[in-house]
C-alpha cells in the first residue's frame, strides 16, 4: 500500500478549492456562451433560446471580412513561423554544440519574455517609419508581426520532439546509404511530423487571438476578429459578440484537441 | 591482398589540448576477408570507437582505414559498402519490418521487384516473414534484433558491424542469437566485425579475437591461442580465470617464490609473471608433472565444477578447478589440510610484462 498521508487530494479544503478554481475559470466561458444563444438584444438577462446572433454574425459584412482577415494572417504567419521555427530547432539540436547556442536559444523565444505592449509600441513605431518610406499599407505588416511572435510558440514542440528522438536513426539512415537529404525526407522528416504539426495549429491559435499588437500595427480597414469584436464592445454590445466568441472557442478547442493529441502520440 | 578491413595507425583523441584523451592509440589490425572477427575488451577500451570509424561516422584523428585495400578514411558513412547493426538497433519506428528491411536497398537505387524480392529473402533468413507488415513497436526485443541484422543485411554489405548487439537480450535468447549470428556469418559469407565485452561470448563465435584495452590493441589471436597463449597479464586476466605467479629467471628455468623450479629457458636475476589455467592444475601429480605444495583454505561448489583456493607456502593464492561430472572427483580436502597438487610445466605460460 502506498503512503496516502501526503496525497494532496485528501488535504481537507481540497474539493472545495478545486470545484472554486473551475468556476472561476469556466463560469465566465459558459455565461459567455450561453448568452450567445439568446433570443433577447441583453447580454446579461434571459429571454429564451435563438440562433439568431449566429445568423448575424454570419451574415454581417464586417464579420466576414473580419474573419477572413483573421484566417489569412493566422494562416500564413502559422506557416512562416512554423518553417523558421523547424529549421531552428534542427540548428539547435542536430549539430554538434557551438559557441552562442544558449544565446540563440534565449533569442528565439525572446517574444514570450518581452511584455507584448512593448512589442506592439515598438512595431507601431518601425512599421511607421516603414509604411511613410514605402507608401505599403498591406497585411503584410500584420503577417510579418504575428510569424515573429508565433516563433516561440512553434519552436518549442518542435524542439521537444527533437530532443526526444533517437538521433541514432539519422546514423543508422546514413549508415545505408541515405544522403543527407534523403535522411531527412525519409526519416528526419516523418518522425517529426507531429511536432510540427502541433507547432503549427499552436502558432496558428496564438495568431488567431492576438489583439495587443495587432490593434498597434494594423492599418485602417484591417480589423481581424479579435480587433473587431474589441471596437464593438465600446459600442452597443449584443449578444451578436457572444456567438462570434463561441464559434472562435470552438475553433480553438478543436485545434488544441488535435494538438494535444498529436502531441501525446507515442510511437 | 586478401584482407577485408585494414586499420594503418589509427588514433583517434577527444576533446583538445591537455584534456584530450586517446580513445584509440595507433591502433593498426587487419581483418580477413569473410572471416567472424571480434573486437574484445572492457567500457572504455576503445573497440565501439574503432568501428565507428570503419562505419564512417567519425574520423579519425590521424591514420588511416582501408577496405579491400582502398582507402575508405573520407569517405561519408552513406558512400561504403559497409552496414552496421546498432547496439540500440536503431530502427525506423514510423516504418514497417519490410520498409526497414527495404530502406537500404532502396537509397542504393536497386529496382523495386529486386528490393521486394530480397526484402522477403532476408525475412525469411531472420524468420521474420510472418510479420513483414508489423511496425516496429509492436516487436519484442529478439525480433527487433532480427530486423536490425536483416536490415544490414540486405543491402549485401562488404562488412557487417555489429555493437554488442546482444548486451539487451536475456541469457537465453542471447545464446540463441549466437547461434542464429553465426549461422548468418556462414550462409552469407559476409566478413563480420563484432564488438562485445563478453568473453564468453568472444570465445565461442569468432574465428579470430582482437583483445583491446586503453586504446590499444593487446593481442589478436585464435579463441585458443588467446585462451590458451595470452601475451600479457591484461589478456590472460580478462580471459577466462587464470592464476599469476612470479618467478625469478634462473640457468635451468623459473624459480616459484615457493622454491618450485619451472624448467625452460631463463634469463638468470630476470623477474617473470606466469600464467597458470586453473583447470590446468591437478589435485595431485601425475606423469612428468612438478609436485606443487599447497594448503587447502575452501572449496566452493558451482554446479559443473568446484573451484578449490588454495594457498602456497610464499603466500601465493591459487585456484583449482575439478568438473563434477567427473566421477573419480573425491570430496575435496578438507581446509586447513597441506596437499601436493600437480603442475604441468608444459601449460605454464610465461607473459611479458
Amino acid at each position: 500500500m502506498a503512503d496516502r498521508r501526503f496525497q494532496v487530494a485528501r488535504l481537507p479544503g481540497f474539493a472545495t478549492i478545486a470545484v472554486l478554481v473551475f468556476l472561476a475559470l469556466y463560469l465566465p466561458i459558459l455565461t459567455l456562451v450561453g448568452f450567445a444563444f439568446n433570443a433577447e438584444n441583453s447580454i446579461s438577462v434571459w429571454g429564451g433560446f435563438s440562433l439568431k446572433w449566429f445568423a448575424a454574425a454570419w451574415k454581417n459584412q464586417a464579420v466576414q471580412d473580419a474573419a477572413l482577415r483573421s484566417l489569412t494572417i493566422a494562416t500564413l504567419s502559422a506557416l512562416i513561423a512554423t518553417s523558421v521555427a523547424t529549421l531552428a530547432a534542427l540548428g539547435t539540436t542536430r549539430r554538434p554544440a557551438f559557441r552562442g547556442r544558449g544565446f540563440i536559444y534565449v533569442m528565439i523565444n525572446q517574444p514570450l519574455m518581452v511584455p507584448e505592449i512593448v512589442t506592439a509600441v515598438a512595431l507601431l513605431i518601425l512599421f511607421g517609419i516603414v509604411k511613410q518610406a514605402t507608401g505599403y499599407q498591406g497585411l503584410g505588416y500584420l503577417v510579418a508581426a504575428h510569424s515573429a511572435f508565433c516563433i516561440p510558440f512553434a519552436y518549442l514542440p518542435i524542439r521537444a520532439r527533437l530532443a526526444g528522438m533517437d538521433a541514432s536513426l539519422e546514423i543508422a539512415a546514413a549508415d545505408l546509404y541515405a544522403s543527407p537529404i534523403a535522411t531527412f525526407r525519409r526519416v528526419t522528416l516523418p518522425l517529426l511530423a507531429p511536432g510540427i504539426m502541433a507547432g503549427a495549429m499552436l502558432a496558428f491559435v496564438i495568431s488567431l487571438d492576438d489583439v495587443v499588437i495587432t490593434e498597434f500595427v494594423k492599418s485602417g480597414g484591417q480589423d481581424t476578429l479579435p480587433t473587431y469584436m474589441l471596437g464593438q464592445m465600446r459600442r452597443a454590445i449584443t449578444p451578436e459578440v457572444n456567438a462570434i466568441s463561441t464559434l472562435l472557442l470552438a475553433l480553438t478547442v478543436a485545434l488544441l484537441t488535435a494538438f494535444f493529441l498529436l502531441t501525446r502520440q507515442k510511437d | 591482398m586478401d584482407l577485408a578491413i585494414e586499420a594503418l595507425d589509427v588514433v583517434k583523441a577527444f576533446g583538445q589540448g591537455t584534456s584530450a584523451v586517446r580513445a584509440l592509440d595507433n591502433v593498426s589490425v587487419g581483418i580477413r576477408r569473410g572471416e567472424f572477427f571480434t573486437l574484445l575488451g572492457p567500457s572504455g577500451c576503445g573497440k565501439t570507437t574503432l568501428l565507428r570509424l570503419i562505419a564512417g561516422f567519425e574520423a579519425p584523428t590521424s591514420g588511416q582505414i582501408l577496405l579491400d585495400g582502398a582507402d575508405i578514411t573520407a569517405l561519408p558513412p552513406n558512400r561504403r559498402p559497409v552496414n552496421t547493426v546498432f547496439q540500440s538497433y536503431a530502427l525506423f519506428p514510423h516504418l514497417t519490418v519490410a520498409q526497414n528491411v527495404a530502406f537500404g536497398m532502396e537509397m542504393q537505387g536497386r529496382p523495386k521487384a529486386e528490393v521486394a524480392q530480397r526484402t522477403e529473402r532476408m525475412l525469411a533468413l531472420v524468420r521474420l516473414d510472418a510479420l513483414a507488415a508489423r511496425k516496429i513497436g509492436q516487436l519484442s526485443g529478439g525480433q527487433q534484433q532480427r530486423v536490425a541484422l536483416a536490415r544490414a543485411l540486405a543491402p549485401e554489405p562488404r562488412v557487417l558491424l555489429l555493437d554488442e548487439p546482444l548486451s539487451a537480450l536475456d541469457l537465453k535468447l542471447r545464446r540463441e542469437m549466437q547461434g542464429e549470428l553465426k549461422r548468418l556469418q556462414q550462409e552469407t559469407g559476409i566478413t563480420f566485425i563484432f564488438v562485445t565485452h563478453d568473453q564468453e561470448e568472444a570465445l565461442t563465435m569468432s574465428d579470430r579475437i582482437a583483445v583491446m584495452q586503453s586504446g590499444r590493441v593487446q593481442q589478436v589471436g585464435a579463441p585458443r591461442d588467446i585462451y590458451t597463449k595470452p601475451v600479457n597479464r591484461f589478456v590472460a586476466d580478462f580471459i577466462g580465470e587464470t592464476n599469476f605467479l612470479e618467478a625469478v629467471g634462473e640457468a635451468a628455468g623459473w624459480r616459484l617464490a615457493c622454491g618450485v623450479l619451472i624448467p625452460g629457458t631463463a634469463t638468470p636475476g630476470q623477474r617473470a609473471t606466469l600464467a597458470l589455467r586453473p583447470e590446468h592444475l591437478r589435485p595431485a601429480p601425475e606423469t612428468g608433472d612438478l609436485p606443487l605444495p599447497a594448503r587447502m583454505e575452501r572449496a566452493v561448489y558451482s554446479g559443473t565444477d568446484t573451484h578449490w583456493h588454495l594457498r602456497l607456502s610464499c603466500g601465493t593464492a591459487l585456484t583449482l578447478r575439478r568438473p563434477n561430472s567427473d566421477a573419480a572427483t573425491a570430496a575435496p580436502p578438507n581446509p586447513g589440510t597441506d596437499i601436493t597438487l600437480g603442475l604441468n610445466p608444459a601449460l605454464v605460460q610465461r607473459l611479458e610484462d
